[in-house]
Parts: C-alpha cells; structure tokens; sequence
C-alpha cells in the first residue's frame, strides 16, 4: 500500500520539477534589465513594463540591485540594458566601451529628510554643503546608505563638495548597507536625518499613510540634481547580449509618449519623475 | 505590533483571494525546492551510505569536513555559484543566472551536506549484521546500497525534511542567482525580504505565514507516509 504512495509522491515531486527544467519559451523576446532599487520600489517599473509588452511585443524582466552592482552585471554581461542614476560612473563604463547609446531619460531631486525635532537646525536650509556642516557639528545621527549605489555616490560627493572628509568611522554616521525605505526606517527609528531621492520619499511618505516621522528639512540644491540614465551593454565585448532589443527599449523610454507616461506616473498625487529625454 | 496581527490575518486573504503576486512565488518556490531537495537526496543518500558504510583512509577528515559544509552561509554559496554561472564565467554558455535551475543548483549545493550528514549517521547506526546477512544471500553492490537505504527510509525521510527546511527558508542564493525578479524567480523568501525592505511589515509577516502553511502541507504529507510504515 505505502510503495504506491511513495509511487505517487516521487510522480508529484517530478511533475512539480519538471515545469522548471523546460526551456524558457520564447527566449529570444525576453529583454533582462539591471536597474536600481529607487526605479524599481517607486512602481514606475510596474507600470511601464506591461505597456512596453503590448507596444513592442519584449517581455522586460529586470532586477533591482544597487547601482554598484548593476554596472558589475553589465559589465560581467549577465543583463542587455541598465537604467542607472550615476552620471560619473556610467561615463566610466562608456569610456571603457562598456555601454552603449547612454540615454538620459529623466530626473528627479535628492533631498535630506529629519525629524520635526530637527537637532542639527538645518530646517528650511537651500544648501545641502553647508546642512551637512551643521549635521556634524551637532553629532546628529545620519543615515547613509552606504553600499555603493547612485544615492550613496550622490551622498559622499556633497560631503566632498562641501570639503569635508566624509565621517566614516563617527558614531553617529551609520551606514546601514541596505536599500532606500531600509535606510529611512534606521534613519527613523534613531531620530536622525538622512539623504533619500523624492521619488522614495513620497512612497515612504504613502505608505506612513501620509504622516511620516521624517520630513524634508533641505531641498533645492542645484547639487542634489538626480539624473536617470538608460545604456545598452556593448554587443561588441558581450556578444551574447540582446542589442537591438535594448536599443527599442531605450528608444521607447525616450519616445514622447512614454516620457509623457512618465511624467504622468503619480503617487499620493504627487509627480515621481520629470522626463527629459532629448534635453 | 499592530502589523504582526495584520500580517496574520491578511496571509489568509491573499492566498484564498488567488492573488497573482503570492501564487507566483508559491509556484517558484516548490518548482526550486522539489528540484533542489530531489537533488540532494538522489546525491547526497549515496553518498552518506559510502560515508557511514565504508571504511576509507580520511573518512574521519570527510566526516568533518561534510559537519563544516553544513555551516556554509546561503549568501557565500549564492556568491560562488554566480561566479559559476555569469556569463564570464566558466558555466556562462548554459544561460542559467535569473532562473530557477540556477538557483536550484545553489539550493543543492546547501542541502547535499544536510543529507550526507543524517544519512551518514543513520548507516552507521544500524546494525553490521544487515550488510553480511545481505552478502550471504548473494546481493551485488547495487543491490546492498538499495537495500541499505531502504532500511535506513526513516532516517531518509528525515534528512529530506530536514534538507527541505533549510533549503524552502533560504534568501541568500535565491537572491543572488535568481535575482529576485517578479513572476520568474521570486520566492516567498525574496519577496518577504523585497516587502520588509520597502517597509511594508505586514505583508512580509504575511508571506512569511503562507510559506510556513506550505510547509506544514508538505510535513503532513510526509507523516502519513512515516504512519503507513510498518
């Protein structure tokens, strides 16, 4: 009796098994993106992915990694397109004939949040050098991202600009190494301030239901300028990569009816991303 | 607190309501964990059987070194498998980063020390008489190693389960070769560590809950089995 159960079992087991080991059908129309996970958390992804398939016929399948690691995969060849938001470093990859057509598609700000305690006083300040001065002289706790992505590289250049010697080993610099709303929520709960892009913050801000702990203290900064950019992976060091698939879709981001698109992506009301394809 | 609560009720809601989202990762995670812990056993009771039954310069070195393996962190062995499997890497023809036979190698490579192990220790626990009474009765190799094993079922079915937990709780490789990517290689696991990052609690504690439904699905089937045998 138990020898057909263990029968039907092994047959459950493989027929569970073997959907898996099938060719992926239709592979040739399967376009793979290494993004950020600031694009990707914001939902804009979401919603543009679904009308790319029924415009252009490509399945878009991306994932979300910090930039330092996206560019890792476009050079490693593991991806056909990246959509990354770190001019300095892109130039480095197209340089090095890495990538390809970089495009910039659209930007948005960078902003440093706080609590309403505000311990630094930088509340209401235009300029993000001089708000960092003020957070290290008080010892305010700032939380930073700390693991290589465009936020982060945005971040340690205002430290930079504002000639300061970014305070690695100080107790209160905490580098969290993990994504955006993760960062936030350390920035939370110690009652410090952090440097996010608006895009994330108004879904951090939608999801505390429109009452967050942390509200914009600086803003306006021309340095806090956040700029998108699409490249494809050169063809010519990844022969494997799917080039004419990633030139449609940066030439479909940059249309004028995806950049209306996305200009028109709102959350909480309010605008995620200006587009700027072309600009 | 509140979102523990909220997270227990909800996981009932998504997955009677048939939301997509869950479903998908339900659907990932069997595929990848019926692949991965089919392949530790159908390795690793082989290779326990010859690490508890033979006797081999070194055995003692191997038995420890199979111990140490089991400490082995899932995102060290995501790590070793990518470079495996990235397109410069040596496996990088076979196309397999971002699905799910990638991250079942992984799940494989943590799972086989799981079963070597246990069944290791359950060869070695039952009784010398069994392999000689089998050798009078004229049994080949093949056939004391079947034989063995089956006598052993109970252990086995153990290793499995045990092998099964490790590998269906793991984020690590799932993350690093999967690479988390929505309806394709989105486990429960990459997707509660996706939702908690993106702060929503709730709905993490709620895949978190669905995955251990799963699991009790699958650890009753398993008892009845253990209970039918005599």
């Amino acid at each position: 009796m138990h020898r057909t159960l263990m029968t039907l079992l092994i047959a459950l087991f493989m027929a569970l098994a073997a959907p898996a080991m099938a060719p992926q059908a239709l592979a040739s129309d399967v376009l793979m993106m290494a993004t950020t996970t600031s694009t990707d958390n914001t939902g804009l992804l979401d919603e543009l992915a679904p009308a790319f398939k029924a415009e252009t016929g490509i399945e878009l399948r991306w994932t979300a990694v910090g930039t330092g690691k996206a560019l890792a995969m476009g050079t490693n060849c593991d991806v056909d397109v990246l959509l990354v938001h770190a001019p300095a470093s892109e130039m480095k990859l197209v340089n090095a004939g890495q990538a390809i057509d970089r495009t910039q598609l659209m930007y948005n700000d960078f902003i440093i949040i706080g609590p309403a305690s505000d311990p630094a006083g930088i509340k209401g300040m235009n300029n993000a050098g001089e708000a960092l001065k003020k957070i290290a002289a008080a010892k305010a706790v700032f939380a930073s991202r700390g693991d290589n992505s465009g936020t982060n590289k945005k971040e340690i250049s205002l430290w930079k600009n504002a000639d300061m010697v970014v305070p690695d080993k100080e107790p209160w610099y905490v580098q969290t190494g993990q994504g955006m709303i993760a960062t936030i929520r350390v920035a939370e709960e110690k009652n410090g301030y952090t440097m996010t892009d608006r895009g994330t913050y108004i879904k951090y801000e939608s999801t505390a239901k429109g009452a967050p702990a942390l509200g914009i203290v600086v803003e306006g900064d021309k340095v806090l300028f956040n700029q998108y950019s699409a490249m494809a992976v050169n063809p010519a060091k990844c022969p494997n990569v799917k080039y004419d698939l990633a030139k449609t879709f940066i030439d479909w981001m940059a249309s004028k009816a995806t950049q209306k698109r996305i200009g028109g992506f709102r959350l909480l009301g309010k605008q995620l991303f200006t587009p700027n394809a072309g600009k | 607190m509140d979102y523990i609560l909220d997270g227990l009720m909800r996981a009932f809601g998504l997955l009677l309501s048939g939301n997509p989202e869950t479903w998908s990762a339900v659907r990932v995670t069997v595929m990848a964990s019926s692949l991965s812990v089919g392949c530790s056993v159908i390795l690793g009771a082989p290779m326990g059987f010859m690490l508890g039954a033979a006797r081999f310069p070194g055995r003692k070195a191997a038995r420890i070194g199979v111990d140490t393996l089991l400490s082995l962190p899932t995102v060290v062995i995501g790590l070793l498998v990518y470079a495996f499997l990235t397109r410069r890497g040596p496996l990088g023809e076979l196309d397999l980063l971002f699905s799910i036979p990638g991250m079942a190698i992984g799940q494989t490579i943590l799972g086989l020390p799981i079963v070597v192990a246990l069944t290791a220790s359950a060869v070695e626990a039952q009784d010398r008489r069994l392999s000689t009474t089998l050798r009078t009765l004229g049994a080949s190799r093949g056939q004391i190693l079947a034989t063995t094993l089956y006598e052993a079922r109970l252990s086995l079915l153990t290793a499995a389960v045990a092998a099964y937990g490790r590998i269906v709780s793991e984020v690590g490789i799932s993350m690093m070769v999967g690479g988390n990517i929505k309806w394709h290689t989105r486990t429960i696991t990459t997707a509660i560590a996706l939702e908690t990052g993106k702060g929503q609690f709730a709905q993490g504690i709620a895949l978190g809950l669905v995955l251990m439904i799963l699991a009790t699905a699958v650890n009753l089937t398993l008892a009845v089995l253990r209970r039918r045998q005599p």
